[in-house]
């Protein structure tokens, strides 16, 4: 992995009137890395992405991507929230042209929506609206919407936790694949560390309220990586044991 | 459609007609047959048809034709509805969008809306007199308020994640109403725009019963001074399958254009 940096935080905090939720917080994302981010539930992970997006404007700091001040109009970023946001009124198809219409890109877009169905397996159901998919199904639309845009950064906001476990290691496997495939930056926020530590290069461990970085972990594992590995298993203890709050 | 589906459906079609025939029936057999009601009180089903059908050509006793009064009432309802919904759903629009617009307007239209239209009508007869315009704004206002109220409530609605994922890949303000808040309120403009209808065929009837000189609304008001009963249920009849008619039209135009809703 080459170590250019990609995204460099520095000094990240944020505020909710007096409620401090990100404190201090500076770390730098290597280009083409994969980056999980794993916290005890409720520390702020969800605010700590939408303050490096600016969707909340950070109290203060500074984000820089690939040197100038992050900007959602001028940098390719995609980002796959939490909750369900396939919009409604469009089909599958429609779904994943979104990102690209709103992106302008124009060029080529049939066969950029046509590849980003066949990666995520849902060829067949170009023409389906989303009340008529199953919960899986969802979220490939949105993980397709995103990578059909060629993000350079991908911002992910357990992207799984709803979903069973079968399912999860299915399409954690897909992202990993389309991420090394397709030479992504990845910043992915989870509260399960076994998830972290399935897919990390590096995993980076927050504090509970008010946020910082506890510590950084890199990850060399692999891939495809075994989770009853005997290194799997001591790693995914150690970041265990530096999440414990209690 | 599977089989057993389209016999359900055909037995249920089968109990709706009993249920209008039987309603037809009971009244039949309350005039004509039982003689409960004087005719001059309740007119049977079939005096009623029968004034209806030469009501077609006739002008007697109100000065025009049937076919004249419902263009009348058509006109002056369709035309105070499409004024109503062309100001009133960007209003609300630019209102729930834009919070400079919320700020100015929202007070006096809060204000405003809590008159109900018809006790707008004395004032409009004294500034507008009994004609057209009269009784159109009388018809826009009431169509007006449920267009503003729910593309309002619909833009307001839009999902934050939604609103997040345009901007996320780089959407301007205005793309992001266009592209995101506006088809996902597409649901409640809808409904918006079918209570306008339904509350601006009201409100027109009103209008014309409290002055006009034609229209079905006028219609059934003569009837009542002339004693005509058949003539006032002809007039009901008749408004309410107008009524029922434009908003089949709507409920096309929804189906047509709000996707994958439940």
């Amino acid at each position: 992995m080459n170590k250019n940096v990609k995204v460099q935080v520095t000094h990240l905090t944020k505020k909710f009137g007096e409620l401090l939720v990100l404190n201090d917080v500076s770390f730098d994302v290597y280009d083409g890395e994969f980056l999980c981010i794993v916290g005890p539930t409720g520390c702020g992970k969800t605010t700590f992405l939408n303050s490096l997006t600016h969707l909340y404007e950070p109290t203060s700091g500074e984000i820089l991507f690939k040197g100038e001040k992050i900007d959602l109009r001028k940098h390719d970023i995609a980002y796959i929230f939490q909750e369900y946001s396939a919009m409604e009124w469009l089909t599958v198809k429609e779904n994943v042209r979104f990102g690209l219409e709103l992106k302008k890109q124009y060029k080529g877009i049939n066969e950029k929506v046509k590849d980003a169905l066949e990666l995520v397996g849902l060829t067949k159901f170009a023409d389906y609206y989303p009340r008529q998919l199953s919960a899986s199904m969802l979220q490939r639309v949105v993980i397709a919407r995103a990578f059909a845009t060629q993000p350079e950064l991908l911002l992910m906001d357990e992207p799984y936790g709803q979903l069973d476990i079968n399912l999860r290691f299915r399409l954690e496997d897909e992202v990993v694949r389309l991420c090394k495939q397709t030479k992504t930056t990845v910043i992915f926020i989870t509260h399960n560390i076994e998830e972290a530590v399935y897919l990390g290069d590096r995993i980076l461990v927050l504090t509970n309220k008010p946020t910082s970085i506890k510590e950084i972990v890199t990850d060399e594992l692999p891939h495809p990586r075994d989770i009853a590995a005997p290194e799997f298993v001591e790693m995914r203890n150690r970041i265990t044991d530096l999440i414990k709050w209690w | 459609m599977t089989k057993q589906k389209k016999l359900f459906a055909f037995r249920m079609k089968i109990i709706s007609i009993c249920a209008l025939f039987g309603f037809f029936l009971f009244w039949y057999l309350v005039t004509d047959v039982w003689k409960l009601a004087p005719e001059t009180l309740l007119p049977s089903p079939l005096k009623a048809l029968e004034t209806g059908i030469t009501k077609w050509s006739v002008k007697k006793p109100d000065g025009s034709t049937l076919p004249q009064h419902i263009f009348a009432s058509l006109r002056v309802s369709l035309l105070g509805f499409c004024f109503g919904a062309v100001i009133g759903v960007p209003l609300g629009i630019m209102m729930a969008w834009w919070e400079k617009a919320d700020m100015c307007l929202k007070p006096v239209f809060d204000f405003v809306r809590t008159i109900p239209p018809i006790a707008w009508i004395p004032i409009m007869i004294i500034l507008l007199g009994i004609g057209v315009v009269a009784k159109a704004s009388i018809v826009f206002l009431s169509a007006f308020i449920p267009c503003v109220v729910n593309s309002y409530t619909g833009i307001k609605s839009t999902k934050k994640v939604h609103i997040w994922v345009g901007q996320t890949f780089g959407a301007s303000k205005t793309r992001l109403l266009f592209k995101v808040a506006i088809p996902s309120a597409l649901p409640y403009i809808f409904t918006g725009l079918k209570v306008s209808l339904n509350s601006s065929w009201g409100s027109l009837v009103a209008a014309e019963m409290l002055g006009s000189d034609s229209g079905l609304g006028y219609m059934i008001q003569l009837g009542r001074l002339l004693c005509r009963a058949d003539l006032i249920i002809v007039g009901m009849v008749v408004i309410g399958i107008m009524g029922t008619i434009l908003s089949a039209i709507l409920d096309f135009m929804e189906m047509k254009l709000v996707k994958g809703a439940v």
